[in-house]
């Protein structure tokens, strides 16, 4: 018993839920038990029974930090136990030596212990810690006993046994403060660890070896996870520095021979790693940025605004690692070792624009020199390898696009993955109250507006859920509801193909512009495309908004439905861009077909002008801005996407600055002057717009995604601007915005906007390899001009690079006599990926449902039990009290207030079937009124009914005891 | 850099460092935070760790704490004498529960203790009712506050006890997709 006291006690610890009283409680209990036990006599053999019991509970206590599961301690402490008895059978000669370092190293540990734990505890600790004190004596007395013969061993030993216990008494005495039980216990302990450790190295056998080193390594382990730990910190920092210490000293005694030294590199290999590691941790966590800026967002608005920006900080990081991609393999290497501008004509500016090409309105729509620089495809040549040391320029080119694409995914699905991970199983609806209660305050608010905010919306939230609780909803007019959410859904609908239309209309006209030549045209007619899908992004989500609120849905799903739509806009937009776009390539391929036709016929012109004279005369050279080329439809593209990035981004600060900043100005300052009142009336202040600016971030990546390929240059321009608004938004979110209203949980959006962004980069991808694969790139201009197709790059550098055998293996590899059975493996192993996983879901369900089951069985199991025990709790009182009258009543004979008793309870239980609402006190006096007629029959039947001495010894007491306390 | 060493040794932070989820900048972030508070109580050496206590009205004063309705129970439960004086230890301990990187469980244990206002370690109706009108600033009627509360112990108690146990709290929270997003401080 007492052992088990122990345990509890400290896993309780363990969870630190401390039960102050229950261990109290549990001592009182022990002693009584004690007592008890000493009266029954047998002295000796108990308390030896009683010490062997808490032995094992007490070496368990020495290791309670390392380990967590009871079985794990009782084995160790076997070991341990065993250990000891080795110890002792070597070094008798030093015991007493030890025994004296034992105490003495006790004492000092104590006196720490005890300082830390003055408080006042009362007598009763002081009490059970000696009493466990002398427990322990007893204990090692009688181990000695029973496992050691020779008797003068035993006497030396007991001598220092003993002298160890009266220093520890003595120096009880003069604190006379009283540490737990628990602590005292566990010093004791660890001074046993550090008895086993201090066994010199040399004398150990391979086996205790193996011990100690599995205590460093728990110990390892232990500092380890230290930091989980729900230990108050001074207690973690004493553990802390203890198995340091502990692990410092014993771990160069580990390993023998040979291997010791390679065991102590290895421990110093570690060590040195671990700090290393700390060392690069702090690195990282000072390389991330804007982290004070995010956290007084985070305080102002909670955290659902501030997931936005976590959200834009993560996308530039990414960002951060394309741009270094293109930037690093693709841009500084054509800038430093390639042909320098102007030796080639695809790095020149062609004669006709030399005149405007520095012009700022031309560089601000990526002409002139921007256009022929290395900022987009067409300037790139198609030499296989530039500079000093052969740098493979095509292929590298083309592996930077597909490794942007690859790298994008594994991000993004592994950020998805991780977040599934996190956000736990919160699928179920079965705590709808308790999660409200308990995790619906979100800590990060340091706002009062904001959570003034937050307890309204927590409020009303209760109260919803009080309502559907109560009655499910009625819906007043289904009809009206419906026929509205149908009109809702066909205006969108209609707005949709709208903007679609447009689009596309204006790209058609824009194209017919270009064929006329910009010059002819106004900066809008120009801008015509960007500006209107601009515009339409900005202004469509409001008409949604205006129009959902015709649905009358709820605000989440609501918000849903608004996202959804406004995911739809963008798509249809980007999609007709694109489709337009690829109008525009196949107008440039037929326009291009006619210039290389043209060009043949000039280079024969010129050959034939000149070469009729002298054929063997070096070729005229002409200066490369003359040649004439062709329109080159990659850069024409890439030029379109960074034109759309820089609009969209002009717009998204334009109306960050006009619809946020300017209208919180003049509500501010005209509210002085105005008719009513303009901060709480009708423009107010604007609130941050979560979704929608997660919207624009997802698909101002996806337009990169797209443009990156054919313009090098926008993950840089991409990366400036989410620069830019972090500092903007972050300034106008605390300058202008009013925390919203409604505050929804981030958390759940948090991968699906990632779906989102795994959505738009499939998308996006898939134009973008539709042209790398179906058409054949511009003859003069680019990395694989010359090429029938863009990918022939590898097979270039395969068949050039790579030894013979390699290409031989590869074009086997690729073989469609191999390539379709490894497709079909592959498809099969997903299928079976995906059949299993169904299977385990279901599995999944099942059990979950089983565990519903048992649950609600186990509640109903302990209701039930609790009412069967208080109702014989009720009995027993009832019975109790029923005794007692009869004792006081009538001195009849011990037989018959037996009968009596046994009827009694009868009566009472068919009593209180009936109606139990009585109390006691009422039913008394018509009980002792009935009592006698029922017994006196009795008393009749039976004659001598099972009297037996100890059943009446038994209930005595109790029948005396209980009444006394009902009346007080 | 140079005057940052003085507050900790670096034994002292790497031991910061193993025993919570900080970094060595928020260490000493924190403990200028914690100066702030009352700077002339607060020594700026801690290399002799001093024995110094700051009072829960001090502490609840933070913005970050400021204006959360748990506020004085979060720091009584991470005090050593549950009355809500707070040595630096104790402050870091905090924060370190409270960080974004401290597991589940760990945050678990403590939003217990937090939300147990009478530290019998069981949540019993008048816990839940004393968060509901934290949470709700009393704007519910008593009815109301009653059949959330009788609700809340229903859903999530498995014992049958009428009141939550840790099991039942532990057991209820781990499935809460709010949770870990919800129950952290940056500091």
């Amino acid at each position: 018993m007492p052992g088990d006291t122990l345990i509890t006690s400290e896993n309780d610890t363990d969870i630190e839920l401390d039960f102050a009283g229950d261990e109290d409680f549990q001592e009182n209990h022990e002693r009584e038990k004690h007592k008890g036990k000493r009266r029954n006599g047998d002295r000796q053999k108990n308390e030896r029974e009683n010490q062997r019991r808490k032995r094992p509970s007490k070496l368990v206590q020495g290791i309670r930090e390392e380990s967590q599961s009871k079985t794990e301690r009782r084995e160790r402490s076997r070991r341990r136990r065993r250990r000891a008895e080795h110890e002792t059978s070597i070094h008798e000669g030093n015991e007493r030596e030890r025994d004296q370092t034992r105490a003495k190293s006790t004492k000092s540990k104590k006196n720490i212990k005890n300082e830390k734990t003055r408080k006042l505890e009362g007598k009763e600790d002081g009490e059970a810690q000696e009493r466990s004190g002398k427990g322990k004596l007893k204990l090692v007395c009688a181990k000695n006993e029973e496992k050691i013969e020779s008797g003068d061993q035993l006497k030396e030993k007991e001598k220092a046994l003993g002298v160890k216990k009266k220093k520890k008494k003595r120096r009880k005495k003069v604190v006379e403060t009283s540490s737990e039980p628990e602590t005292s216990e566990e010093g004791d302990d660890e001074e046993e660890v550090n008895n086993d450790g201090e066994v010199r190295p040399e004398l150990l056998s391979p086996e205790e070896l193996e011990k100690l080193k599995d205590a460093v390594d728990e110990k390892k382990k232990l500092i380890q996870s230290l930091r989980g730990k729900p230990w108050p910190m001074k207690q973690k920092l004493v553990t802390l520095r203890e198995s340091q210490l502990f692990v410092e000293k014993y771990e160069g005694a580990l390993g023998k021979g040979k291997g010791r030294k390679l065991y102590a590199y290895k421990v110093m290999m570690t060590k040195k790693w671990m700090k290393f590691q700390r060392d690069f941790e702090n690195f990282k966590t000072a390389c991330i940025p804007w982290e004070m800026k995010i956290k007084e967002i985070e305080s102002h608005f909670g955290s659902s605004v501030a997931s936005y920006f976590i959200f834009l900080r993560w996308m530039y990081g990414i960002n951060m690692i394309l741009f270094g991609l293109t930037f690093g393999l693709v841009m500084v290497p054509e800038a430093l070792m390639g042909r320098p501008y102007g030796s080639i004509p695809r790095k020149t500016v062609p004669r006709a624009e030399e005149a405007g090409a520095m012009d700022f309105a031309v560089l601000w729509d990526f002409g002139g020199y921007a256009q022929y620089s290395v900022l987009f495809y067409g300037y790139y040549n198609n030499q296989r390898a530039i500079g000093w040391f052969k740098f493979r320029m095509p292929l590298s080119y083309f592996l930077v696009g597909v490794g942007t694409v690859a790298y994008s995914y594994m991000v993004v699905i592994r950020t998805m993955a991780r977040n599934a991970n996190e956000s736990g199983i919160g699928d179920d609806n079965s705590f709808n109250f308790s999660w409200k209660m308990f995790t619906s305050w979100d800590y990060l608010i340091g706002n009062p507006e904001t959570a003034d905010n937050k307890f309204a919306s927590i409020t009303t939230s209760f109260k919803e859920a009080i309502l559907e609780e109560q009655e499910s909803r009625k819906d007043d007019n289904i009809h009206l509801t419906r026929f509205l959410r149908v009109l809702a859904n066909f205006l969108v609908l209609c707005c949709l193909a709208g903007s679609g239309y447009l689009i596309y209309f204006v790209v058609r006209r824009s194209q017919k512009f270009a064929l006329d030549g910009l010059e002819n045209h106004t900066w809008w007619e120009r801008n015509e495309v960007n500006m209107v899908m601009s515009l339409l992004g900005m202004f469509c989500p409001m008409l949604f908004d205006v129009i959902s609120t015709l649905e009358n849905y709820h605000p989440r799903v609501a918000l849903q439905w608004q996202l959804g739509r406004i995911f739809a806009l963008f798509l249809g937009n980007l999609y007709t861009f694109i489709i337009a776009l690829m109008d525009a390539i196949n107008l440039k391929r037929k326009e291009e077909k006619v210039v290389k036709y043209n060009i043949t016929m000039w280079e024969a012109s010129l050959y034939n002008g000149t070469g009729s004279e002298n054929s063997t005369a070096p070729p005229i050279t002409i200066h490369p801005a003359d040649v004439p080329r062709g329109p080159c439809w990659e850069t024409m593209v890439g030029q379109e996407f960074v034109r759309l990035i820089i609009s969209d981004t002009m717009t998204t600060y334009i109306t960050l600055l006009i619809g946020d900043f300017l209208r919180a100005v003049l509500v501010r300052f005209l509210n002085h002057c105005w008719c009513w009142d303009l901060e709480a009336g009708f423009p107010s202040y604007s609130e941050f717009d979560v979704s929608g600016n997660v919207l624009g971030l997802i698909f101002n990546q996806g337009m990169i995604w797209m443009g990156a390929f054919y313009a090098p240059c926008l993950p840089a321009l991409n990366l400036l601007r989410l620069h830019v608004s972090m500092y903007l938004q972050c300034w106008a979110v605390m300058c202008c915005n009013v925390p919203q209203e409604r505050v929804f949980k981030a958390s759940g959006s948090n991968n699906f906007y990632m779906a989102m962004l795994l959505v738009i980069l499939f998308l996006s991808t898939l134009p973008a390899i539709y042209t790398i694969v179906t058409i054949p790139p511009s003859f003069d201009c680019g990395p694989f001009s010359g090429k029938n197709r863009m990918f022939d790059v590898i097979q270039e550098t395969l068949e050039s690079d790579f030894p013979a055998w390699f290409s031989k293996v590869f074009s086997y590899a690729s073989n469609p006599g191999l390539v379709l059975p490894f497709i079909l493996l592959m498809v099969l192993a997903i299928y079976y990926l995906q059949s299993t996983s169904k299977s385990y879901k279901e599995a999944n369900v099942e059990l979950k449902k089983k565990l519903q089951m048992q649950n609600e069985e186990n509640k109903k199991k302990n209701k039930q039990a609790a009412l069967k025990a208080q109702m014989d709790l009720e009995e027993a009182r009832k019975s109790a009290s029923q005794t007692a009258e009869h004792q006081r009543n009538n001195n009849a004979s011990v037989q018959r207030r037996e009968d009596d008793e046994e009827i009694d309870n009868k009566n009472q239980r068919m009593y209180h079937g009936r109606n139990p609402s009585l109390s006691a006190g009422d039913r008394e006096p018509q009980f002792s009124a009935r009592g006698p007629g029922p017994r006196n029959g009795h008393n009749g039947n039976h004659g001598n009914p099972r009297y037996l001495p100890g059943f009446r010894q038994q209930s005595e007491p109790r029948m005396c005891r209980v009444p006394s306390l009902e009346r007080h | 850099m140079g005057n940052k060493q003085t507050i900790f040794t670096d034994e002292q932070l790497d031991a910061y460092q193993d025993c919570t989820f900080f970094t060595r900048k928020e260490i000493l972030r924190l403990h200028s935070r914690y100066h702030e508070l009352a700077p002339h109580l607060v020594p700026m050496d801690y290399t002799n760790e001093p024995d110094c206590k700051l009072p829960l009205a001090l502490i609840v004063d933070m913005p970050e704490l400021k204006e959360n309705p748990f506020r004085n129970r979060i720091v009584e439960s991470f005090s050593e004498d549950g009355m809500g004086n707070l040595s630096f230890n104790e402050f870091v301990d905090m924060f370190s529960v409270l960080s974004e990187m401290a597991p589940r469980e760990l945050k678990a244990i403590y939003a217990f203790k937090i939300y147990d206002y009478n530290v019998d370690n069981y949540l019993c109706k008048e816990d839940l009712e004393k968060t509901l009108n934290k949470l709700t600033k009393e704007e519910l009627t008593p009815e109301e506050v009653e059949l959330v509360c009788e609700k809340a112990i229903e859903e999530a108690d498995l014992d049958g006890d009428s009141k939550l146990s840790y099991a039942d709290f532990e057991n209820m929270i781990t499935r809460a997709p709010d949770f870990l997003s919800t129950f952290h401080i940056r500091i």
